[in-house]
């Protein structure tokens, strides 16, 4: 959708930001930081409180349970079903870039001992956005939770709905939201944790029908891209618009935590939300 | 063939004889051989829009989606429906202009009707934002839809919207909620749902009224992820290429019945719906009335789990990813 405009800009700027190196620049206070410190603080400047983003491996390993995650349908790819311009050869870069097939990793797994399932976009493929695979897996995602008697938890980090796949990207939406709805009737929870930046289709479905919507500071929340915004109405847009902050005085997330927190939170209100024994908790764990 | 330059000024010469003809249909009747040059130009003016019309490129459909002559929602209220009641207001925070929800017959029966409202000239569409519905808009069909619900009236939905509207107020109210919660509404409806597309269907803005049993998209109606200009300025940053971005999205009626999208494509006049709304009109309320009989008479249970099996199918991927990366797709 819209956002894709804003999208490669960003990308260029982390590159050039984040070098291979020993030393990482913070985008927003510009200080060095020293790479080992940023991965031990969970890519958090230590200096600023920056939530650099995480990839779609980095996101579960903090929020799963060492061991315990069953990957769901790795095998989906895409077949460029519009035999779009470019789409082929950039969709084989982010599968060598990456070594994953899509933007969504999905299946179950523990969260402090809480069984559940989960889905997580991942940014670094191609921005994150939505096409048919990502709209299956979730749409999976939340089946199998009801098949299991499972609550979901989502990290959405996104750009949007895929422009490669034209429409059939925009019926992903329906397709995903259609899976929560069952979810919804079940009577089994779904926290949709919101990371930066998510935006476009995926906010505009699964990710904003959360029975908790749980951001992370700092992070880009919204629909349509600030620059379009900013075109429309030929103003200035306000500070900290579309900030994970600006949503919460809007009333649109309950929470908003650090990532250091992120792991316990979901996991004290997937207890929280559990009704009769129907959540699992492995007390080994 | 060289069939571009051809059609630009094929495209130029059939505007010219249309406004010669509109001038000499007004011109006083004393005018000599005003009979035999009216018909000379007729047929003139037939003879190319046959030509460029046969095959139109997307773009051309694209044109005739967003052309300012094109029949609206007040339009179709009009020919399509009767006892016309529009009712306001999302009982949250406000009326959205951009929206319209209402009671009305369709061919004798009660139905709820909701649909984006363009308006006919620059003074209403400034009212209306042409079309780009705030969150209040979306949420004041939702509230008409469960009314529906409530009834057991069938819902019929006029999708014609260039997009959500990009504000900073819609931002704040939340518009990606009240698209989601939208779609969620019509996916999970007792009722009857059918849909059709008449002008634009502009992304998120469109689905959140979009999703149905039936979805019937008119002959020259567009469909699309993000607007062609907007793809070409991100895929070669260059909003001109528009008419490639146009092919490559593959937006056209014709494309999403292939791709499963869409159920049925209701014919058009020849060169598009404002050259004989009526007839247009005719064709969309024969066929809205044709489907809704038939998904009338599916139980509701059997409805819904058909209309969620419908959009769970959509999309194209496969589980051999060793097809990928051998170039075999
Ligand atoms: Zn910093």
């Amino acid at each position: 959708m819209l956002n894709w405009l804003r999208r490669p800009k960003y990308e260029s700027v982390e590159r050039r930001d984040i070098p291979a190196g020993l030393w990482a620049k913070c985008p927003r206070c510009a200080q060095l930081v020293y790479r080992k410190e940023l991965e031990r603080n969970l890519k958090v400047c230590p200096k600023c409180g920056y939530h650099h983003r995480l990839s779609g491996p980095e996101r579960l390993r903090l929020l799963v349970d060492e061991g315990t995650f069953e990957e769901w349908d790795a095998e989906l790819a895409s077949v460029d079903p519009l035999g779009f311009p470019e789409y082929a050869d950039r969709y084989r870069q982010a599968v060598q870039r990456t070594g994953r097939r899509e933007a969504v990793l999905t299946g179950r797994g523990r969260i402090e001992g809480v069984e559940a399932a989960v889905a997580v976009l991942d940014f670094e493929f191609l921005g994150g956005s939505m096409g048919s695979v990502v709209g299956e897996k979730v749409a999976r995602t939340f089946e199998r939770a009801v098949e299991l008697r499972l609550p979901v938890v989502t990290c959405s980090a996104s750009g949007g709905a895929r422009m490669q796949e034209g429409v059939l990207s925009l019926m992903q939406l329906a397709k995903t939201v259609a899976s929560v709805g069952r979810l919804h009737a079940a009577g089994l929870p779904f926290v949709s944790v919101l990371c930066d930046p998510t935006t476009g289709g995926v906010t505009a479905s699964f990710a904003m029908l959360g029975d908790v919507h749980v951001a992370e500071p700092g992070a880009l929340i919204g629909f349509a891209g600030a620059r379009v915004i900013e075109q429309t109405i030929r103003q200035k847009l306000p500070e900290g618009f579309q900030t994970a902050e600006f949503l919460l005085r809007c009333g649109l997330v309950d929470l908003i935590v650090p990532r250091s927190e992120l792991k316990s939170t979901v996991a004290r209100l997937l207890r929280l939300m559990s009704v009769g024994g129907e959540v699992t908790v492995d007390h080994r764990a | 063939m060289t069939t571009a330059p051809d059609r630009s000024e094929q495209e130029r010469e059939l505007q010219q004889l249309e406004e010669q003809l509109a001038q000499l249909q007004a011109a006083s009747p004393d005018v000599p051989d005003l009979e035999a040059r009216l018909q000379a130009l007729r047929e003139r003016v037939q003879v190319l829009r046959e030509a460029l019309w046969r095959q139109p490129t997307p773009w051309q459909v694209v044109q005739a989606a967003r052309h300012p002559q094109r029949p609206k929602l007040a339009d179709y209220l009009q020919r399509l429906f009767t006892d016309v009641v529009e009712l306001h207001g999302d009982r949250l925070f406000g009326d959205d202009p951009a929206m319209f929800c209402g009671l009305a017959r369709l061919d004798g029966q009660p139905v709820v009707v909701v649909g984006h409202h363009k308006g006919k000239d620059t003074r209403e569409n400034v009212h209306r934002r042409w079309g780009m519905p705030n969150p209040e808009g979306y949420r004041k069909a939702a509230r008409v839809l469960r009314l529906a619900d409530k009834l057991g009236l069938p819902a019929v939905a006029l999708v014609d919207t260039p997009a959500a509207y990009p504000g900073v107020e819609a931002e704040e109210r939340g518009q990606a909620e009240a698209i989601a919660r939208s779609i969620l509404t019509l996916v999970q409806l007792r009722s009857p749902v059918v849909v059709a597309i008449t002008g634009e269907g502009g992304s998120g803005g469109a689905l959140a009224i979009g999703v149905g049993d039936r979805v019937l998209m008119m002959q020259y109606a567009i469909y699309s992820v993000i607007p062609p200009e907007g793809c070409a300025a991100i895929l070669w940053r260059d909003a001109a290429r528009k008419e490639e971005a146009a092919s490559a999205l593959k937006l056209t009626a014709q494309d999403l019945l292939e791709l499963g999208v869409v159920d049925e494509v209701v014919p058009e006049p020849l060169g598009g719906a404002h050259l004989d709304p009526e007839r247009a009109a005719q064709a969309l309320r024969e066929a809205l009335v044709r489907h809704l009989r038939e998904v009338q008479a599916v139980p509701p249970e059997e409805r819904l789990r058909r209309r969620y099996d419908k959009y769970r199918r959509m999309g194209r991927f496969t589980s051999h990813p060793s097809d990928l990366l051998a170039g075999g797709w």
